[in-house]
């Protein structure tokens, strides 16, 4: 931005507001432009859906392990803390419903994003970053090779298809961990586990909302994610900041599309 | 990495979401549990239905029959109206009896069914004339005091 001729010198930290707005407006349209262009050239990754399984086993099948891991934990989690609670009420029965809906509703969709953001959303900031630092972009260009089109989009919608893939995966396995501790380790009635847990929750209210959070957070992942990584200065230090704010913004828009989307999923009860 | 390996692996990751998927709707979710899809709806109104809301249950002799699609307030006879919607294959005389009732003691509220002995069955968009409302404890417990009263002063004289 040229500053202007006649407030040269004068309020240089209103001027640095002024040119931090501008930029963040500037980059909000570049990222809507990444977007449209990306959508725009899917259709090659579509009729070449070999590129989009190998992104999918480097952003799904890699991503497995903590997923599983942690959804593992956090239900066994879930489950020694609200049986601690639940039974100070006598309602010990109503385990499994805590767990399940915790898990289904919130915890499923938005823990497995945040871990997929930093676990491939990541990666793929580095990877793209480093191409373009690299010039492979550049070449591909030279070569009329679309980097959108042979780079991004398969990347976009590997992340895509794999995020809600993976929070379902999740909340499974915080299911069962959840299980493991409540009813074989510390003694709640199975039957009643299962069956108020069947009762409470709904495929509709419920699972399908929780895919539809991990589908949106997925979106919203990825596109941080290439974006930063195209975006990127084609430098080390450009490279490791664009992979930072990767995480940070991620992180970020999950949360805050979490509490919107759950403020419209679920509020009208 | 080779791409028969590559694929074995994204394929196998595809089938584990997808069943991680379906045990949420089946195992943990109510889609066993959901009717067929056929239904038709009916009508009743309550004095008070409690703390009764959308998607309770409805159920005949213990078995889920049915669910509450919409609960509003009838500003004419300052009833609330429930809508509910029944399995098809269920029918119901026109005699039935709808009151609200508890699931245990801090249980969640459903409606239960009593059948009549009329020979005509309710058919969609039928109202059901009676119902009996919610147990308010509130009023439980202020009959419940006002008795008491009562009794300790016949005792007095």
């Amino acid at each position: 931005m040229q500053p202007s001729p006649v407030s040269g010198h004068s309020l240089p930290s209103v001027r640095r507001i002024g040119a931090n707005a501008i930029d963040t407006v500037l980059r909000l349209g570049y990222a809507t432009r990444f977007i449209g262009l990306t959508l725009a050239h899917s259709g090659t990754s579509f009729a070449r859906p070999r590129l989009i399984v190998r992104e999918l086993y480097y952003t799904g099948v890699l991503s497995l392990i903590i997923i599983l891991v942690s959804g593992l934990f956090v239900g066994m989690v879930l489950g020694l803390q609200g049986y601690q609670t639940l039974t100070t009420y006598g309602s010990e029965s109503a385990l499994g419903v805590l767990v399940a809906l915790s898990l289904v509703r919130e915890l499923g969709p938005v823990v497995s994003a945040l871990l997929f953001a930093s676990r491939a959303g990541s990666a793929m900031t580095a990877e793209i970053g480093l191409m373009k630092a690299t010039e492979q972009l550049s070449a591909m260009e030279m070569m009329a090779v679309d980097p959108i089109a042979r780079v991004v989009a398969p990347r976009f919608w590997a992340g895509v298809i794999s995020m809600p893939l993976l929070a379902a995966m999740f909340s499974a396995m915080g299911v069962f961990g959840g299980y493991v501790i409540g009813v074989v380790l510390i003694g709640v009635d199975e039957g009643s586990f299962w069956s108020q847990m069947q009762s409470a929750v709904d495929v509709r209210e419920d699972v399908m909302n929780g895919v539809i959070k991990s589908f949106v957070f997925g979106i919203a992942v990825t596109w941080i994610a290439l974006f930063e990584g195209y975006d990127a200065p084609p430098t080390a230090e450009g490279v490791s900041g664009a992979t930072t704010r990767t995480v940070v913004t991620s992180s970020l828009a999950i949360l805050g599309l979490d509490f919107i989307l759950t403020s419209f999923m679920f509020s009208a009860a | 990495m080779q791409r028969s390996m590559l694929d074995l692996w994204v394929g196998l990751f595809v089938v584990a979401g997808i069943a991680g998927m379906v045990i949420l709707a089946f195992k943990v979710g109510n889609m066993s549990t959901m009717g067929s899809g056929d239904t038709y709806e009916i009508s009743a109104n309550f004095d008070n239905i409690g703390g009764l809301k959308p998607r309770a249950a409805i159920k005949s002799a213990g078995v889920v029959v049915g669910r509450v699609t919409a609960i509003s307030f009838n500003n004419d006879r300052f009833t609330a109206k429930v809508m509910m919607a029944i399995e098809s294959r269920y029918k119901f005389p026109k005699d039935t009896t709808a009151s609200i009732l508890t699931a245990g003691l801090l249980g969640e509220q459903y409606i239960g069914l009593e059948g009549g002995g009329d020979d005509k069955m309710l058919a969609a968009g039928d109202n059901i004339r009676l119902t009996q409302s919610a147990v308010v404890l509130e009023k439980l417990i202020s009959q419940f005091l006002f008795d008491k009263a009562a009794e300790g002063g016949d005792g007095k004289k």
